[in-house]
């Protein structure tokens, strides 16, 4: 299980980045946290990826305080950042120096058939297209079979197309050994999609602002009335987070609404 | 840009080396200007239109260049330069390379170190010539020194801009791996830097050439940089022009080598290489 305790977040320049978050994570749910810009959702998951400090209270990942980064913790970033001068094959075992090489390359092979890449091994990252980095990206974080996965924001600079069948390849992945997974992101439909909760959080200083359960089972037809019920619900809540900012000023409310 | 068309970006560039062909077409076409222009002097001098004292054909020059080489001369002056070159090259670069490596990853090094070594930077390298002459003597050393500080530059600057500007975001990936200081090292930081390290060594060596010219020509007895002088003092132009060809063919072969050596490091940018 992973547990925020009223977790602190304050930069060298006094902005309150998070205050106060509390959440627990049972083992094997997938979160979204939803919010606009600014809110402190990827401070948040830098937070679990032990590459900052929190500034007041813990993080714990199975009881344990985590203040730096973890084998058994997995990160996918919003660029793929490939290692440019690595093939396809040596980014995806980038994390399994330690195995032996028929391991890796049994492990490796594994997970790229998986991401939709079998037969890429020796390509260079810069002959992949954007959507494929990011799918060998997914395929060097899950490799390691790692007991959570953070992830922020990866499909955002992706076309909706490619972003669907990522959003396939995924939950495919994380169906294999069911980690948890807290996921930024700002896009609705994307929270909808693949979590079991979303975290609605509002801004200045980053904080949460609701819960919403997703009860909808896999896998979700995005065309189904209950799916946009639940997108309705969620836009609503993110709608209400960012109004309750500035309540008197009417046209923050307007452009709010174009805030993701 | 739609996926499939950075798809099939991806798969011309990768097509590409195959097709080789229309390139060789290209490295012939800049042999045209030169060799025309040495036929069109060859045969005004030949015909008397032009006198060719101060400016001798290419025959004459090809002629002096193969009694130079014939007479083991050629080799003598040709192996001091590259002697002179090679050590200059290698202690400038050792120590560029460990200055930039100091100050670009520790800010301390920087504030402390790296303004001396501008202002140093600021004074014409030619200038240290008195200086080392009379330090070191008038023999290898005070040469080598000069090539040395004139190679140290482009590889300190290029070393030292590299570290600071290695991508953060990507270091940030080693230590998601828990990558200890030294994998850090290893794994990330120097293919990191490679690229333009060697860059900055091809710089590095290009100067080396031109100070190896300049120690020379202020006073050996041995060395193209020699040659020059001596062609110029028994008034033979045709001398001096084959030991600039030699210069010309020296530098190009140990570019040639430098990048044939490093090459394999850098097969991962190949195609950006080749916009070079």
């Amino acid at each position: 299980m992973l547990s925020f305790d009223q977790l602190f977040k304050t930069y060298a320049d006094g902005t309150r980045a998070l205050s106060a978050i509390t959440l627990d994570v049972r083992q094997g749910e997938i979160v979204a946290l939803l919010g606009g810009s600014g809110c402190g959702k990827t401070t948040l998951l830098r937070l679990v990826a032990g590459l900052d400090r929190p500034s007041a209270g813990a993080i714990r990942l199975d009881g344990e305080v985590i203040a730096e980064p973890r084998a058994d913790v997995g990160v996918i970033f919003q660029e793929p950042r490939l290692f440019p001068w690595l093939g396809v094959a040596e980014n995806v075992g980038f994390g399994l120096s330690h195995l032996s090489r028929f391991e890796r390359e049994g492990l490796v092979t594994n997970a790229l058939v998986r991401v939709g890449l079998g037969g890429y091994e020796k390509r260079w990252p810069r002959e992949l297209s954007g959507g494929q980095q990011q799918r060998v990206a997914i395929a060097r974080a899950l490799v390691t079979r790692p007991k959570l996965l953070l992830m922020d924001e990866p499909f955002s600079a992706l076309d909706a197309t490619t972003r669907a069948s990522l959003h396939g390849h995924l939950l495919a992945l994380w169906q294999e050994s069911r980690p948890t997974v807290v996921m930024v992101t700002h896009d609705v439909e994307e929270a909808v999609t693949l979590a079991d909760r979303i975290v609605v959080m509002q801004p200045k200083p980053g904080r949460i602002f609701d819960e919403l359960d997703n009860p909808l089972a896999r896998p979700r037809d995005r065309l189904s009335p209950a799916f946009e019920a639940a997108k309705r619900e969620a836009l609503r809540a993110l709608d209400r987070s960012l109004r309750d900012e500035a309540p008197r000023q009417e046209k923050a409310a307007e452009t709010a609404g174009m805030w993701w | 840009m739609s996926v499939l068309d950075i798809e099939a970006a991806a798969e011309q560039l990768v097509a590409r080396p195959a097709t080789g062909r229309p390139r060789y077409g290209l490295a012939i076409a800049g042999f045209v200007l030169p060799v025309l222009l040495a036929i069109i002097w060859e045969v005004l001098v030949a015909s008397g239109i032009a006198n060719g004292r101060l400016m001798p054909p290419p025959s004459v020059v090809g002629r002096t260049l193969w009694q130079l080489s014939a007479s083991g001369e050629l080799l003598t002056h040709a192996g001091a330069t590259l002697w002179r070159v090679g050590a200059g090259f290698g202690l400038g670069a050792l120590a560029g390379t460990l200055f930039g490596a100091v100050t670009g990853a520790l800010p301390f090094a920087r504030s402390l170190l790296d303004p001396t070594l501008q202002a140093l930077r600021a004074i014409p390298s030619i200038a240290w010539v008195p200086l080392f002459i009379l330090w070191l003597g008038i023999f290898e050393a005070s040469k080598v020194a000069l090539i040395a500080v004139g190679v140290f530059f482009p590889v300190y600057l290029g070393v030292a801009a590299a570290i600071q500007g290695i991508d953060r975001k990507i270091v940030e990936v080693g230590r998601v791996f828990r990558l200890s200081r030294l994998a850090m090292v290893r794994r990330v930081l120097l293919p990191a830097i490679l690229p333009s390290w060697i860059t900055s060594l091809r710089a590095g060596l290009g100067l080396g050439f031109m100070f190896v010219v300049a120690a020379e020509i202020m006073g050996a007895s041995e060395g193209l940089g020699y040659l020059l002088v001596d062609g110029q003092q028994l008034g033979r132009p045709d001398t001096i022009i084959a030991a600039i060809i030699s210069f010309a063919v020296l530098g190009k072969l140990a570019d040639g080598l430098l990048v044939a050596i490093t090459r394999p490091f850098l097969t991962w940018q190949d195609t950006a290489r080749d916009k070079l």
